[in-house]
Parts: structure tokens; C-alpha cells; sequence
């Protein structure tokens, strides 16, 4: 991957790659709080059910969350690795953080479909758009970050990663952790305070 | 002389000054096992009824401590450039005000209908 | 594919590595911010003269009263790409045209930070124009007449005119889909230019030492990058309830469509001030050039356009005081509209501070400059009296809205980018524009536009309806209507005096030295234009005026016309380009009901985007 602005000084001393990020991060919180925002606007207004507290599945969901903790665990592990050259232990870690998301989109494929058999989906009620849009969407970051991952993890296979690289890699983990930090948000305020 | 690949790339850790030595792996285990603990207890406030009148201010705050946890460390905030957390920061208070002023203005303006139950 | 610009070559292949490659070819990989931003320029005017010949469509319907140039159905069509078309495609594409040439110039760069993401929002931005103007002609596709399919719901879309039910065609499919290709742009471009101005400075160049423009610009992408999301989202919601069944603007299901108007007024109103701050910033650099004076009270003009951008979050319900808030949300954003004029005030007093004792030159630069002033002080009136809401009440969806929008958008930011024009036309293409049709140009185009809009204030309090496709004689704006018809055919022909201009300068027009008209600011002390690499030596600069000898410092020396050593200068990309093509070819998918084509616009996109990664670049 390219590295363009890190060998050139800056006016910050920032590397240009990480403020974009930071600056994109930023940009996303706007995306999610505006998604979170109709979220708590249309709660409780839905006016036929399937209701959160009849179809939320709380020790389920409880498993998910632990798993994205986890996963950023192993991410910045995986960080870690890159930055002291061991690549064994890069590609062990970041291999992993790319299962422990396959494993929380699984979860959210199963949640989704149980949802869908109890009669809630889309077009339901506005628990239902509300619900399946904001995990949705953070879904689909979650399945980027998993493809950005893996892309990671098969040019530490191909030789072509190492600490040169260390500021993909944590940008990688930046995007990664982001998304974990939005789950925290969505996993209180969707699945906890209901 | 810094060292350089083939690319002209600088080897190794950040040499731009808005980076420090970085936290060991204890540290990052440490943080996410009070990960896990503040997420039990999050559940654990959601299952337990005595705390159902505390419920809303309870989870507000694990789940900020559990989001400032991840950012400070895993995120390496903490530890970096201020400028990095005003980046983050100040898109963040915005989405935040917005999320309150949208509650505010919708608040009691659309009408519950029937017997909804809880949510 | 990089190269580099040597200092002793044969003449043609020295003009070539100073200049850079010429060709279709390196027009479409070029990644280099002086042809990127020519790029849109060219595209931007292209869509502003669209625009404005929907405009002169729309006044010749309204010359006269029971008109019947055109449908209903047909000028609800006008309007909505009229606003849609002049707001994405031409005024921010405009000043994206300066962000990019002058920008990097102005802090002392050889280019953006991601200059191969800068030619991404280039193309991204190209196709969501063309997919939206597509829809003029596209009727036939959708077993309808031409002119039948294109948006008609308002360049602010409102719901729940915008759910399938009411709006069963692809017009605001085309909308929204166009809108959301352009928001990928222009959230692209955000983040380059942020990351570009705080990075990428000069040694020297503090940042109270920036440029005005570079400073609004500034201002102007963290507005972009924060307000767009917003609207990405409600548009989502729209695409979703159109596409998929969801409910979340349908009342019946316990929706409002009020949400919609809050999530777009929530970005549409930092929109406003996207589209004004960099007109603000041309300003704020074009009257001290001309009055010879560096400009009054510069850091509080920074801060004022910092406060403006953050106070315009605060204020977006004023689009709405007719929706029954209630008294309290009215009294909060009426007081938050009023602070916000304040800060706005502050700026103009300072542009006229800056003009008063100095040594004026009549340029037509200078001409845009003052008109941009005056106007806006108009629109500003207008706008002020909008922030009470029980006189909004009588205003709001009336011809005096419609006023109020074009003195701030016409009078306002169109002004202040051809004063932009005018005033680095030299440095962008090697030549002067006509002094004497620049100043027939602006009066044409000043005489015009009161004509036109002044009226309008008038017409909208006796009662007459926006968006109305036709008015009785009874309603007694007739003549008044006649006069803005007329107005808005002498801006029309204004606009034809530059095109002319334009292109008799391309044929006859004085060659620019560096620096015709002895200017201040870092793009003044290199060629017109600019050799590729744009500064052979990074200057280092010791104050905010580098080129102007003050009390505090000499003028800085000009860099030498010859590099001291080879410059790297990052070559081309394809990858930029077949990534955008990514985009258009997803909504096609959904324009057209058909699902597997979003699987080849993701394909496209990825591969696009992976081949760009893995590209050798350097910068």
C-alpha cells in the first residue's frame, strides 16, 4: 500500500493519512448520530408491534458485543505485532480480528433471520426500519472492515507487509475499533434501555 | 540517518512527533478485561430489577466509559496528538447536540397510539 | 507512471515537463490539482449555464400571467433542477474548481494531500451531474415523453411528496440517487482539503498567516464533512420507503414527514454557509489587492467565518417556521438566526474598512467584489427579517424567500466567483480577460440581477406563491413579474458578454506576467500558469502578506523560474476515475429496479479502489 505522505515533513508533524482517518471518523459520527437520533425519535411510536422487549434477545447480543471487544483486543494486537516486525503473530492476529467479525456478522445474519420468522422486518413497523437500517448500516461497516482485513492479512501472507506498513495497519485498526465503538453506543441505547 | 526501504519509506515506529512509545500488551488485555467487566455489569443492570429506576443514567455512563476506554487506548487518543481528539471530538459534541436538540423538539409531538407496551 | 521535471531539456520536452503531458489521455489520469480544477470549472460553468437556462424557462413561463409555455408537470421540473442543479452542480463545483487550483498555490504546496482522491471527487462529481441531467432525456426509457422523468419535487425534496405513492415515477429516484453519487464527492474533497491546509503549509505559514480563502475554505470542508452525512441519511430513509417498503416518513405507520424536513434542514442550512464562505474568502482577498491595503481586522474576519460555521448549526429550524414547532423551538431558532447575522455583519464592516483610504483600482475583479458586498447586504436585510417568525410566517413559500435566496446565492456567492475569476483567470490560464467586457459583464449582470430579484420582494408580500407554474391577473404581480423576466434575460445576456470574453481572451488575450495585478499571496510569485510542480523552491514565508514589503518584513523573493534539482512530480492514475464509475453504475441499478447490476458497480468500484491501493504512487 502507498505510504505517500509519511516520508515528507508536515506542518502538524501528523502523518496526512491518520488526520484523514481521524477527520473521517469524525465525518461517520455525524452518519451513526443521525441514524441513532431517528432511532430514539420513532421509539415507542411504532404502532403495531413486533416491540423491542418482545423480540430483543439480550444474552445473544451480550455474546456479540463481547465478541467485537474482543476482536479490537486482537486488532491492536494485531498492531502491536506489525509495529515490532513479528509478522507470525501479525498474520495469527489479524486473521483472528477478521473471524471474530465473520463471526459477529454471523450473529447478526442469525438475529435477523430469527426477527424476520417473528414477523418483524422492514416494512413492519418503524421499530422494525429503525432497527434493521442502524444495525444494517453498521453491519455493512463491520463486513468492509472484514474485507479490508483480510486484504491485510493476505499481503502479510504474500510477504508484502511489515513495520514499513505499520500506519495501515493502524489505520485499519482505527476503522476497526471505530466500529466497535459504535456498537457500544447501539448495544446500549437499541438493546439496553429499551 | 533514518532507514529507508526500497520505496523511500521510513522504517519502523512514526517519526512524526505526534506519536509516543506505545502501551505493552498488558495493557491492552487490562483494558479489555474492564471491557468485560463493564459490559456484565451493563447486562447485569438491564436483568436486575432493583436498579430498573437508575436503569437509563446506569448505562449512559458504563457504555461512556466502555466507548472513552476503546478510543483512549485501543484508539491510542490518549497518547496522541490533541489535535487527533478534537478531530474526533468536536464532530462528535456536534452529533450529540444535534441527537438531544432532535429529542427535545420531537418530544411529545408524536402520539403514542394504543397500547404500545414498554419501548 | 511518475516523472520528473528536469531543468535542462530540448524546448518542446521542456515545455511538456514543465507544463505536464498534453492529451486525452492525461486529462483523464491527470492528478494534478491545476487540471483537476480546471476540470471543474469547465464542468461546473457547463452546469451553470443548464442551470440558467432552466432559470430562463422558468421566467419566460412567468412573464405573464395564465402562462402556457410549459406544463405544470414540466416546471415543477424546471424549479427542482434549476435550485438542484445550480446549488451540487455549479456553485459548489465552482468553488471547488478554486479550492483545487489556487489552494495548494496559496500555502505554498505542490499539491493536495491525496492527489489521486482529489481526481476521484473530479469524476464522482462528473457522473452524479451527469446522471442527474440524464433525466431530461431519459423519458423514453421509463415509457414516458422526454422532459417527463426529471426530478419535480423541489431541490429540498419534501416529504412525503417524495414517497413512491405520491411520486410513482423515476424523477426522484434520479434525485436522490444523484445526490447521493455527488455527497460521495464532495465528502472526499473534505477530507483531502482539510488534511491539505493544516499539513501542507509552507514553512512559516502559521495558520493566522493563511490566506482569507484558504481560511473560509477551511471552515467550508469541516462544514461539508459534518453536514452531509446528515443528509446521506435521510436520504437513505427516502431510498428505503421508495425502494423497500419502509415507513419512516408515512404518518400512518407513526412517522412524520416533519423528520425528513428537520434531517435536511439539519445539513441544508451549513449548506448555505458552505456556498457562501468561499465566495466570503474571495472577497476578503480581492479587495485588499485592489485597495492596496491588507485587510482590516484580519483575525477577526477569521474568527467570524470560524463562528459562522459553527453558529450555522445552530439555526437550521428557521426553514421551518411554518410547521407549527411551537413557541418555544420558533423563539430559540429565531434567536440563534439573529445572533448568526451578527458575526456576518462583523465581516462587512471589515470589508469596508479594508476599501475606505485605499489606493482603489477599478478592476472588474474589484467591480464583483463590491457588488458581492452590496448585494449580500440585501440579502443579508431579507434574511434578518426572515428570523422573526411571525413575519416568516407571512413570507415563507412566497416569491420574498425567493428573493432572499438570490441576492445571498446570486448577488452573493455568484458574484464573488466571478470576482474570483476575474481575478485569477491570469494565473489559471496564462492570460487576461478583457477589462472592457468585464466591466460591460458586471454591469449587465448587476442591472440584470436587480431586475430580476428585487422585484421578487414585492411580489412574494402581495401573495404570489413559490413554486407555482402559473398566477392569475387578478393577483396583481403581473408587471412586477414582467420586470424580473426581463432582469433575469439581461443576467442571461451578461453571462453570454463573458462566454465571449472567454473565449476571445483564449485567442487575443494579454499574456499574464506572474503577477498582473501585484498580489499579496504565494500564487502571485509563480508563472501564469504555474510550471507542474508548481514552486521550484518551497518559499518560507514570514508573515501573512509574503509578497508585499510591510513594516514587519521585506517581500519574500520570488522562487526562480528554473528548479535548483530535479523535482519529483507524481505522474497519473487510472485507478481514481474507474473507481467513480463504480458509483453511477450502482444507482443505475436501483433506477432501473434491476439487482444484479449493483453487484458490477460494486465490482467496478473495488476493483477500482484495490488497483489504487496497490498503484506505486508517490507523492
Amino acid at each position: 500500500m502507498t505510504h505517500s505522505a509519511v516520508a515528507h515533513h508536515t506542518s502538524m508533524g501528523l502523518d496526512s493519512r491518520k488526520m484523514a482517518f481521524w477527520t473521517f471518523i469524525g465525518s461517520e459520527c455525524l452518519l451513526f448520530g443521525t441514524l441513532i437520533s431517528t432511532y430514539l425519535i420513532y421509539k415507542g411510536k411504532s404502532v403495531v408491534g413486533p416491540y423491542p422487549h418482545e423480540i430483543l434477545n439480550i444474552p445473544f447480543t451480550s455474546v456479540s458485543t463481547f465478541d467485537l471487544l474482543l476482536s479490537s483486543l486482537v486488532m491492536v494486537l494485531a498492531l502491536a505485532a506489525v509495529q515490532r516486525g513479528d509478522m507470525k503473530w501479525a498474520k495469527i492476529w489479524l486473521l483472528s480480528t477478521a473471524l471474530l467479525g465473520l463471526v459477529f456478522l454471523g450473529g447478526q445474519v442469525i438475529e435477523f433471520t430469527e426477527f424476520v420468522h417473528k414477523g418483524l422486518t422492514l416494512q413492519t413497523n418503524l421499530f422494525g426500519c429503525t432497527f434493521f437500517v442502524l444495525t444494517g448500516t453498521h453491519g455493512a461497516h463491520v463486513a468492509v472492515g472484514v474485507l479490508w482485513l483480510l486484504t491485510l492479512w493476505v499481503r502479510a501472507v504474500q510477504g508484502k507487509l511489515g513495520p514499513a506498513n505499520a500506519m495501515t495497519v493502524e489505520i485499519t485498526g482505527l476503522y476497526w475499533h471505530f466500529v466497535d465503538v459504535v456498537w457500544i453506543v447501539i448495544f446500549t441505547v437499541v438493546y439496553l434501555i429499551q | 540517518m533514518t532507514a529507508r526501504d526500497e520505496r523511500g519509506n521510513v522504517m519502523g515506529q512514526g517519526t512524526e512527533t505526534g506519536q509516543h512509545a506505545h502501551p505493552t500488551a498488558d495493557v491492552y488485555v487490562r483494558v479489555f478485561f474492564v471491557l468485560g467487566i463493564l459490559t456484565l455489569l451493563e447486562v447485569g443492570v438491564f436483568y436486575v430489577p432493583a436498579f430498573h429506576p437508575v436503569l437509563v443514567p446506569v448505562l449512559l455512563v458504563l457504555s461512556a466509559a466502555k466507548f472513552t476506554l476503546v478510543v483512549m487506548f485501543y484508539m491510542h487518543l490518549k497518547a496522541d496528538s490533541r489535535f487527533f481528539t478534537f478531530l474526533f471530538g468536536a464532530p462528535l459534541m456536534l452529533a450529540v447536540a444535534v441527537m438531544i436538540a432532535l429529542m427535545f423538539i420531537f418530544y411529545g409531538t408524536l402520539t403514542l397510539r394504543g397500547a404500545a407496551g414498554a419501548g | 507512471m511518475s516523472q520528473r521535471a528536469a531543468p535542462a531539456a530540448p524546448a518542446a520536452l521542456a515545455a511538456q515537463m514543465t507544463h505536464g503531458p498534453t492529451g486525452l489521455k492525461a486529462w483523464l489520469t491527470t492528478t494534478d490539482h491545476k487540471r483537476i480544477g480546471l476540470l471543474y470549472f469547465w464542468t461546473a460553468f457547463g452546469f451553470f449555464l443548464i442551470g440558467g437556462i432552466e432559470a430562463l424557462m422558468i421566467r419566460a413561463q412567468l412573464a405573464q400571467p395564465n402562462g402556457h409555455l410549459v406544463s405544470a408537470e414540466t416546471y415543477n421540473q424546471l424549479f427542482t433542477m434549476h435550485g438542484t442543479t445550480m446549488v451540487f452542480l455549479a456553485l459548489m463545483p465552482l468553488s471547488a474548481a478554486f479550492f483545487n487550483y489556487i489552494i495548494p498555490l496559496q500555502i505554498g504546496a505542490r499539491d493536495v494531500a491525496f492527489p489521486r482522491l482529489n481526481a476521484f471527487s473530479y469524476w464522482v462529481f462528473l457522473s452524479g451531474g451527469l446522471f442527474l441531467n440524464a433525466s431530461w432525456l431519459t423519458g423514453p426509457l421509463f415509457h414516458a415523453g422526454m422532459l417527463n422523468v426529471a426530478p419535480d419535487g423541489g431541490w429540498f425534496g419534501y416529504a412525503n411528496l417524495t414517497e413512491r405513492q405520491f411520486s410513482p415515477g423515476p424523477n426522484i429516484d434520479f434525485w436522490l440517487l444523484g445526490l447521493q453519487i455527488l455527497g460521495i464527492a464532495s465528502l472526499a474533497a473534505g477530507f483531502n482539503f482539510i488534511v491539505t491546509i493544516l499539513n501542507l503549509r509552507a514553512p512559516g505559514m502559521k495558520m493566522m498567516r493563511l490566506p482569507t480563502f484558504t481560511w473560509m475554505t477551511l471552515v467550508t470542508q469541516f462544514l461539508i464533512i459534518t453536514a452531509f452525512p446528515v443528509i446521506t441519511v435521510a436520504l437513505v430513509f427516502v431510498m428505503f420507503d421508495r425502494f423497500f417498503g419502509t415507513h419512516f416518513y408515512v404518518h400512518q405507520a407513526g412517522a412524520t414527514p416533519l423528520l425528513w424536513q428537520h434531517l435536511f434542514w439539519l445539513f441544508g442550512h451549513p449548506e448555505v454557509y458552505i456556498l457562501i464562505l468561499p465566495a466570503m474568502g474571495i472577497v476578503s482577498e480581492v479587495l485588499p489587492t485592489f485597495s492596496r491595503k491588507p485587510l482590516f481586522g484580519y483575525p477577526v474576519v477569521v474568527y467570524s467565518g470560524i463562528l459562522i460555521g459553527f453558529m450555522g448549526w445552530g439555526v437550521w429550524s428557521h426553514h421551518m417556521f411554518a410547521v407549527g414547532l411551537g413557541p418555544i423551538a420558533d423563539s430559540v431558532f429565531a434567536a440563534t438566526t439573529m445572533l448568526i447575522a451578527v458575526p456576518t455583519g462583523v465581516k462587512i464592516f471589515n470589508w469596508i474598512a479594508t476599501l475606505w483610504g485605499g489606493d482603489i483600482h477599478g478592476t472588474t475583479a474589484l467591480h464583483f467584489a463590491v457588488g458581492f458586498i452590496a448585494m449580500f447586504i440585501i440579502g443579508g436585510l431579507s434574511g434578518v427579517s426572515h428570523a422573526s417568525p411571525p413575519a416568516d410566517l407571512q413570507q415563507t413559500d412566497t416569491y420574498y424567500v425567493v428573493a432572499h435566496i438570490h441576492y445571498v446565492l446570486f448577488g452573493g456567492t455568484i458574484m464573488g466567483l466571478f470576482a474570483g475569476m476575474y481575478y485569477w483567470w491570469p494565473k489559471m490560464t496564462g492570460r487576461l480577460l478583457s477589462e472592457p467586457l468585464g466591466k460591460l459583464h458586471f454591469w449587465l449582470q448587476f442591472v440584470g440581477m436587480n431586475l430580476a430579484f428585487f422585484p421578487m420582494h414585492l411580489i412574494g408580500l402581495l401573495g404570489m406563491p413559490r413554486r407555482i407554474y402559473t398566477y392569475g391577473p387578478e393577483l396583481g404581480v403581473s408587471d412586477l413579474n414582467l420586470v424580473s423576466t426581463v432582469g433575469a434575460f439581461l443576467i442571461g445576456l451578461s453571462i453570454l458578454v463573458f462566454v465571449f470574453n472567454m473565449w476571445r481572451t483564449s485567442r487575443h488575450g494579454q499574456r499574464a506576467s506572474n503577477d498582473p495585478w501585484r498580489g499579496a499571496t504565494l500564487e502571485w510569485s509563480i508563472a501564469s500558469p504555474p510550471p507542474v510542480y508548481n514552486f521550484s523552491v518551497i518559499p518560507t514565508v514570514t508573515g501573512r502578506l509574503p509578497r508585499w514589503h510591510t513594516e514587519r518584513h521585506p517581500a519574500i523573493q520570488d522562487p526562480p523560474a528554473v528548479p535548483p534539482a530535479p523535482i519529483h512530480v507524481p505522474g497519473g492514475s487510472w485507478w481514481p476515475m474507474v473507481a467513480a464509475l463504480g458509483l453511477p453504475i450502482m444507482a443505475l441499478s436501483a433506477l432501473t429496479h434491476t439487482l444484479w447490476i449493483v453487484f458490477v458497480g460494486v465490482a467496478v468500484l473495488l476493483f477500482g479502489i484495490y488497483r489504487w491501493a496497490f498503484e506505486p504512487f508517490e507523492v
